[in-house]
């Protein structure tokens, strides 16, 4: 019935006047409108509690459970049964996911600063000092953002690897030994390179556009008070940025906490990289190689706290300093 | 060098009348800045270096055979073997880097247009409705944009293995609809590019609140869409942790997982090398190529999430 009012509603083009003589219809819409903005949201809902709520709260409830054998030897079929937090008290008493945890921190706390202040310099340089070619800059700073992760992880893993790597290469031409990108020492060092390569243009990107949408006028009057052009990039550009800072330390932060990608992909050349080296790669080996969906499940529950608590104290501290 | 005095040219109009004492000073400003500006050229080049070298030895490698890779320098021709790799790469296990290919497409373009027109309608929403639970709406969406898609990883495996659509298209496919950030950036657009009075008047001609959305706002929003769905497209064709864990059927793959099992596999791993050079090299240009074609919708997104952030 409604949708037929409303077909008949729609179909007269010049229908103004005669939709405005018409006092009942216009009622019908009314009394139906508040349902519209419902309507638009449904699908997002829909795929959000499907993907989003869904999966955590099953996740958090496996977590509760574990497989466990019955009758000794171990031939019946496992069954599963509520265990408490026993998963919790197994993963947190487990020092390699701390030693994951500090990894990642120690990594972040390195690549984090280097990144942000290199695409600092390189926005602040494009912004005032070399305006030349800056399209060309641009654009090649934005590239290795546009390369898939894992496409980056392996094109720099063939750098470091000495029989085909250029650097090697480069090396040996001048009689020196290549230097050992894949040892204990030096992977977290080399993967921090590949994190730095792949995001620096894009952090570079958020923050010239934000500097781009600076009032001229605030520097106008800042040189007239006889401020350098550091000087306005210090006093000026850098606070006005902030919020883009912010949001651009934040999303490092959280994809540092998240390190996957980038050591999956190497651990095929060195055995520097554990099956315990970031706390994703524990989660992973645990949950799905195996097959320990319980346990998984915690792990992944425990990192999702993590994260939030991290990314929650970050936006309290920032809040407090701006 | 050369541009220098032309950039001071574009310079000196700005200060009008000047006594000799403030004529020498500006002039010394000029020569520091000229410094600082040469420092900076050099910066910038050298970043640029660092940036593109690694893609232009990609290009250089997967024009040679695996001798070459070995023997001949890696930031030079060898022998031009391009067209054998590319061959050789669709030929290798029957073609099956053909087939990560078209699923890449499949899942990064149905999931980007799909999730891109989700995210839309939900924006547009927030944008010009008001309605009991809308800020509750806008808290979900603003934390779910905060929540990295790998936390949702494993999750989102273990409820699809409950419901036995793991291993499956739909695997990739469904999550891929899901993107809180698109509905934050749409309910951004709406906001500034569709105006009440528009909506009022479609409204007085009695058009249905879809119609109106779908005829009237739609095409207003259409370049925020796309810089929504280029966003969308390139997460969806760079993502590798979910589909490494919800797909084990090698057929299913997307290039990206594909190339990396090729990686993975110590004994397969340097006869394929010039397969995996050439292999990764093809699956970054598409998005290379989208980005140098679409930039001002790229850099709008960019710039809407700095202001606002």
């Amino acid at each position: 019935m409604a949708t037929k009012t409303e077909l008949v509603a729609a179909s007269p083009p010049a229908g103004v006047v005669t939709s405005r003589a018409a006092k009942p219809r216009p009622r019908i819409s009314l009394s139906f409108s508040w349902l519209w903005p419902y309507l638009f949201l449904l699908p997002f809902l829909i795929v959000f509690v499907a993907f989003f709520v869904a999966p955590f709260a099953y996740t958090v409830i496996q977590s509760f459970y574990a497989e466990k054998h019955f009758g000794g030897l171990g031939l019946t079929p496992p069954k599963v049964v509520w265990v408490g937090f026993d998963n919790y008290k197994q993963a947190l008493s487990n020092p390699d996911l701390w030693d994951g945890f500090k990894r990642v921190i120690l990594f972040g706390l390195i690549q984090i600063p280097i990144m942000m202040g290199l695409a600092l310099v390189f926005a602040l340089l494009m912004d005032s000092a070399v305006t030349r070619f800056r399209r060309f800059f641009r654009l090649s700073a934005f590239i290795p953002y546009a390369v898939p992760g894992v496409v980056a992880a392996i094109l720099w893993g063939f750098f470091y690897t000495p029989t085909i790597s250029p650097i090697a290469q480069i090396f040996r031409s001048l009689n020196l030994n290549p230097p050992d990108f894949l040892g204990a020492s030096t992977v977290l060092a080399s993967i921090g390179n590949i994190s730095t390569w792949e995001f620096m243009g894009y952090n570079m990107l958020i923050f010239f556009a934000a500097m781009q949408a600076i009032p001229q006028e605030l520097y106008e009057s800042a040189r007239i008070d006889g401020l350098t052009e550091v000087g306005i990039a210090r006093y000026i550009k850098v606070p006005m940025i902030s919020p883009a800072l912010r949001l651009g330390l934040l999303f490092s932060l959280i994809g540092t906490l998240q390190l996957f990608n980038e050591p999956e992909v190497l651990k095929g050349l060195t055995g520097a990289i554990t099956p315990t080296f970031t706390p994703n790669i524990y989660a992973y080996n645990i949950g799905i190689i195996q097959n320990n969906y319980y346990l998984g499940g915690a792990i992944a529950a425990i990192m999702g706290v993590i994260t939030f608590v991290f990314s929650f104290a970050f936006m309290r501290l920032t809040q407090r300093a701006s | 060098m050369a541009t220098m005095p032309l950039d001071i040219e574009e310079a000196v109009p700005e200060q009008p009348e000047q006594s000799n004492g403030e004529r020498r000073q500006v002039l010394i400003g000029y020569k520091a800045w000229a410094a600082k500006n040469i420092i900076g050229l050099v910066f910038l080049v050298t970043t640029t270096v660092y940036l593109l070298t690694p893609l232009y030895w990609l290009f250089i490698a997967s024009t040679k055979d695996n001798t070459d890779l070995f023997a001949s320098n890696g930031l030079w021709f060898a022998h031009f073997n391009l067209f054998q790799n590319l061959s050789e790469l669709f030929t290798h296990q029957d073609g099956i880097y053909g087939r990560w290919l078209l699923n890449t497409i499949l899942y990064a373009v149905v999931g980007g247009a799909i999730g891109t027109l989700i995210s839309v309608l939900g924006g547009y929403a927030l944008a010009k409705y008001r309605f009991p639970g809308k800020g509750l709406i806008v808290g979900l969406v603003l934390g779910g944009a905060l929540v990295p898609p790998t936390t949702l990883a494993i999750p989102i495996y273990l409820l699809e293995s409950k419901y036995g659509f793991a291993n499956t298209y739909w695997a990739v496919l469904l999550p891929a609809f899901l993107s809180p950030f698109g509905v934050f950036l749409s309910r951004i657009y709406a906001t500034a590019s569709v105006p009440d009075d528009l909506i009022a008047a479609a409204r007085v001609d009695g058009a249905s609140e879809f119609r109106i959305f779908w005829s009237v706002a739609m095409p207003i929003l259409m370049p925020g869409m796309i810089t929504i769905f280029l966003f969308q497209f390139v997460a969806i064709w760079n993502n590798f942790f979910l589909p490494l864990i919800v797909l084990s059927d090698p057929t299913l793959y997307p290039v990206n997982l594909g190339l990396a099992t090729w990686n993975f596999d110590p004994a397969s791993h340097e006869l394929l090398y010039n397969l995996i050079v050439t292999g990764s090299f093809l699956a970054v240009l598409p998005v290379v190529l989208l980005f140098l074609f679409l930039q001002r919708y790229w850099r709008a997104g960019l710039t809407f999430g700095s202001v606002t952030g």
